[in-house]
């Protein structure tokens, strides 16, 4: 009759469908989480034959080397910049286009596509394309500010302007992607609530979105904050493309930090401290997020 | 129609208009420049339009690089990425939504967690193995750390919760097997959760220069961002033109794929959002 | 031929199957009548391999089935949403579980189904596909898919993938329940039909009492996890074992009213004298159907409201002692005023005596003495 008992051909059958998965996760997530954890508190360098512990050493550098504790706070400046412009350019632009397409749907979703190229090309190769629209002599910019007899700096080396410039890339990277969040969050309203803020007194631009379009949008602003923020958190094609984190560290950020450290001087037990600064960052974001959203999301 | 209307209308286009033209310089100068000569792009005037189509710069590109290579690069680790993605999670996300096992809130829970941790944080460690394993600067490299996508099981995972218990019953009384059912039934049925992770997968590890920069060494295995990258520090030197013609085929596959279908586009990336 | 014995199902700290046992004759068609959460389907379930019991036997044909899965019991299964394959066309529905067992792993695959061993299965899947198809009238529905059918047509076609198999048992899990009325009364001939061409044992899954009683040879009543009762449709109508197999057959709600004394029935209900034990403490029971109204009848009371139906008018009356019962006059009968006095009458044989506590039927004795037998009283 049967080769085997039902109850375990039931279980293999389990085994066969989440077990490779499983086994997948824990050898790719979880163990080399654990080891990165462990790796902080050692001075390991790739290729060496053995290493010692040091305690909390490495993390002391971080904080206290103003040339590691760039890293850090360059990140968060960054950050800083690129979430609320990024957000706010996202969502003026999804407006606009939420009222265009009222009336001209067709030229709405032209620009739509326009705004989201950005998103849709390779960062990197766009990087070296901005590489030459900010070149200090043969750049676009500057030709444009000559034009109005304005000497342009160099953007991109010049010590205090690099992180902002960088800033201004990644927004231009990311308006498209929340734009579109936006747009479905705009689209989701429906309408009746406008008709009833209208009669309510709320008939212009201004307090209509006050009343009736900010607050609806409130789990989609969540939501795109959440993004941003995390984007934002982890920059590094424009860095490893464009400046690599110069001049002398004023662009040096997590990310590009865990990848010098650890690849290029291959010391591996102070880059794995730099990667757990940067998941302690996420998670605490992430974390927040899903605070946040369990207790906003019950307005309705 | 009033000309209070009008007119707040014309200005909103205006500035959507003006705004559009500024997201889309890049894109407009890179072009101008492939198709420059080295002699105008160094020339003091500035102007958007070249005097003559230089097609040469493309040539001198395919010919000085492997800029073919590096998108065919991009379509096998890309691929590959996908299709063990898929191989693993599909059957797994099966098991966890419609089947009663131990140890199953265990694994979700796995799953959960996993979700928070972004691949940076694991790189170390997975160089090491891989390392070990001497599969260092092989397409394994490149495909193997990705491919336990956990947002992948979790997507997949919601998607079958979804479908009525009844047809997988109904499959089981007709005789197919588990893993039949998770292939022939489930994942049909969960093309469009499917669809947007494959596009999202996809553009993700496309777009990806963190990891190739790691993990190989030889431009022969290089994807596209890796490859332009190389392009632009090795051979390209000071010419602009070449290297602008460059970056034009690099980005154009994304771009390419992403006019076609831009809805598709778009809803892959933003439920790739839910990642976080 | 499907035997159950002893089957207990516990989910967590519920007990939703309590101790069932039953068996059903080869080619005969039974149904398992309850309300919602009574735990038919579960057993349904059961019997199907989908599910197992924490305790019992579960025996089809003569075989323990308990290490069987649900496709080695040879059993066919139609779902109340029908459950077909949303990507597949009508067609590949109903050949699916025939290929499932006619072509081995590797004449299914891509590869092998290319193999003239294989094509010869195929084209017989075809034949007989079409063979069904024709049968139960779907036949230019091949090429559908089942969004794009109605709902009686997805129900023959869920009915066609599951006669294709020819199984030994058909299940039934409320097939009509998505059906509107009419449609679905005639969809009954249509179920019954193949179990009496082709002789093989169906089960049928229902809350519904009239579809059970209509369809059924025997019904099994299912209240909380329990058998109440199982016996052919008209036992359970004539002759329910409790007060709760009473109410739960039959078109209208039955009629109850409570007596502390059985020689003194409200409201002109009488039972012979020694029918029951001196001072036994009594419910009666009487279906609206059977109480009608008569100038002479014993019944008195007053009418409280009349409801119109074409066929028949419903009657709520109030009789003396205070309960208020339905009654069904015919359809003609009318009547000037809409209130007032009314007499009701029955036949003495239609009327039910459930015990007051544990509300089993009780057994009226003849000839003035109270005896346990079985027999009808008669006026």
């Amino acid at each position: 009759m049967r080769l085997i008992d039902r109850t375990r051909a039931e279980a293999l059958a389990n085994l066969w469908l989440a077990g490779p998965a499983t086994v997948a996760v824990l050898v790719l997530i979880f163990i080399p989480v654990s080891i990165v954890a462990l790796l902080s508190f050692t001075d390991y360098q790739f290729g060496a034959r053995s290493f010692n512990w040091v305690g909390f050493d490495n993390y002391l550098i971080l904080i206290k080397d103003p040339q590691a504790r760039r890293a850090i706070t360059n990140t968060i400046v960054y950050a800083a910049i690129v979430i609320p412009l990024s957000i706010l350019f996202g969502l003026l632009v999804a407006l606009g286009l939420h009222s265009v397409m009222r009336y001209a749907p067709r030229l709405s979703a032209i620009l739509r596509a326009a705004y989201f190229l950005p998103v849709a090309a390779t960062l990197v190769a766009m990087a070296v394309v901005w590489q030459m629209l900010l070149h200090p002599n043969l750049g676009l910019v500057n030709h444009l500010l000559a034009a109005a007899d304005i000497r342009g700096p160099a953007w991109l080396s010049d010590r205090g302007l690099v992180l902002y410039t960088l800033a201004v890339i990644g927004i231009w990277q990311t308006v498209g992607y929340n734009m579109v969040l936006f747009l479905a969050g705009l689209a989701a309203i429906p309408e009746h609530l406008y008709d009833a803020a209208e009669i309510d007194g709320a008939n212009r631009g201004w307090e209509r979105f006050w009343t009736v379009t900010w607050p609806m949008l409130g789990p989609t602003t969540l939501f795109v904050v959440v993004v941003t923020a995390t984007g934002a958190f982890r920059v590094f094609e424009t860095v490893a493309t464009l400046t690599r984190g110069g001049p002398a560290f004023a662009s040096d950020v997590l990310v590009y930090a865990i990848y010098r450290e650890g690849f290029v001087y291959f010391k591996a037990g102070y880059s794995s401290a730099i990667t757990m600064v940067f998941f302690v960052f996420v998670l605490l974001f992430t974390l927040a997020k899903f605070r946040l959203m369990e207790s906003r999301v019950h307005y309705r | 129609m009033n000309s209070r209307n009008l007119i707040g209308r014309a200005i909103v286009l205006a500035l959507l208009f003006l705004g559009a033209m500024l997201v889309l310089t890049p894109f407009f100068w890179m072009l101008s420049l492939s198709f420059k000569s080295q002699v105008e792009i160094f020339s003091p005037t500035i102007s958007l339009f070249p005097d003559q189509l230089q097609w040469d710069n493309y040539r001198a590109a395919f010919e000085r690089t492997t800029l073919l290579r590096f998108l065919v690069n991009g379509l096998v680790v890309c691929g590959g990425i996908l299709f063990f993605q898929i191989l693993f999670a599909l059957p797994c996300a099966y098991a966890l939504a419609q089947r009663r096992f131990r140890g199953r809130s265990l694994i979700f829970g796995l799953v959960l967690a996993g979700l928070l941790v972004p691949f940076h944080v694991t790189a170390i460690p997975i160089f090491l193995g891989l390392a070990e394993l001497r599969l260092l600067n092989t397409y394994g490299a490149l495909i193997l750390p990705f491919v336990a996508s956990v947002f992948g099981i979790f997507l997949f995972r919601q998607a079958i919760s979804a479908m009525p218990v009844e047809l997988f019953e109904a499959a089981r009384i007709d005789g197919l097997s588990e893993g039949a059912i998770a292939w022939r039934i489930a994942l049909p049925l969960a093309m469009p959760a499917a669809t947007a992770f494959a596009i999202f997968s996809v553009v993700a590890h496309w777009n990806d220069l963190f990891w190739p920069l790691i993990a190989i060494s030889d431009p022969a295995l290089a994807p596209p961002p890796r490859g332009i990258l190389y392009f632009r520090d090795e051979e390209s030197g000071t010419d602009v033109g070449p290297l602008m013609a460059a970056a034009v085929v690099i980005v154009a596959p994304m771009v390419v794929a992403f006019l076609l279908a831009q809805r598709r586009f778009i809803q892959g990336l933003a439920v790739g959002g839910l990642k976080g | 031929m499907i035997e159950l014995r002893n089957v207990t199902r516990r989910f967590g700290t519920t007990t939703v199957l309590k101790d069932i046992s039953l068996a059903a004759e080869e080619g005969s068609f039974l149904a398992l009548l309850g309300p919602s959460g009574c735990g038919k389907s579960t057993l349904l379930r059961i019997i199907a391999g989908l599910d197992r019991p924490n305790s019992g036997e579960v025996i089809l044909g003569g075989r323990d089935v308990r290490n069987l899965t649900a496709a080695e019991r040879n059993v066919a299964m139609v779902f109340q949403s029908y459950a077909l394959y949303p990507h597949l066309t009508v067609a590949q529905n109903i050949a699916l579980p025939l290929a499932m067992r006619g072509r081995s792993r590797f004449e299914r695959s891509l590869i092998g189904r290319w193999f003239p061993a294989s094509r010869e299965k195929q084209q017989e899947e075809i034949r007989r596909v079409r063979e069904i198809a024709d049968q139960l009238g779907i036949l230019p529905l091949l090429e559908r898919k089942p969004s794009q059918l109605s709902g009686g047509q997805k129900q023959r076609v869920a009915v066609a993938r599951a006669l294709v198999r020819e199984p030994s048992i058909f299940l039934l899990d409320e097939p009509l329940s998505n059906l509107d009325a009419k449609l679905r009364v005639q969809m009954r001939a249509e179920i019954v039909a193949p179990n009496r061409r082709i002789g093989r044992t169906f089960v049928y899954v229902t809350h519904d009492q009239a579809e059970a009683m209509a369809m059924a040879d025997k019904v099994a009543v299912m209240l909380d996890g329990r058998i109440a009762q199982f016996a052919s449709p008209r036992e359970l109508y004539e002759t329910p074992v409790s007060m709760d197999v009473a109410a739960f057959v039959g078109l209208y709600p039955i009629n109850f009213t409570k007596a502390a004394d059985w020689t003194a029935l409200p409201g002109g209900f009488r039972l012979p004298p020694g029918s029951l034990p001196q001072g036994k403490q009594v419910i009666i029971g009487i279906r609206p159907e059977h109480l009608f109204p008569d100038p002479e009848g014993p019944v008195r009371g007053k009418l409280v409201r009349m409801e119109y139906q074409g066929a028949e008018v419903l009657l709520d009356v109030r009789i003396d002692g205070g309960t208020l019962v339905k009654a069904v006059a015919p359809g003609d009968w009318q009547r000037a005023e809409a209130r007032g006095d009314l007499r009701l009458s029955y036949l003495p044989r239609h009327l039910h005596v459930f015990a007051a506590g544990s509300g089993e039927r009780l057994e009226l004795a003849r000839d003035g003495q109270h005896e346990d037998e079985r027999a009808t009283t008669c006026g």
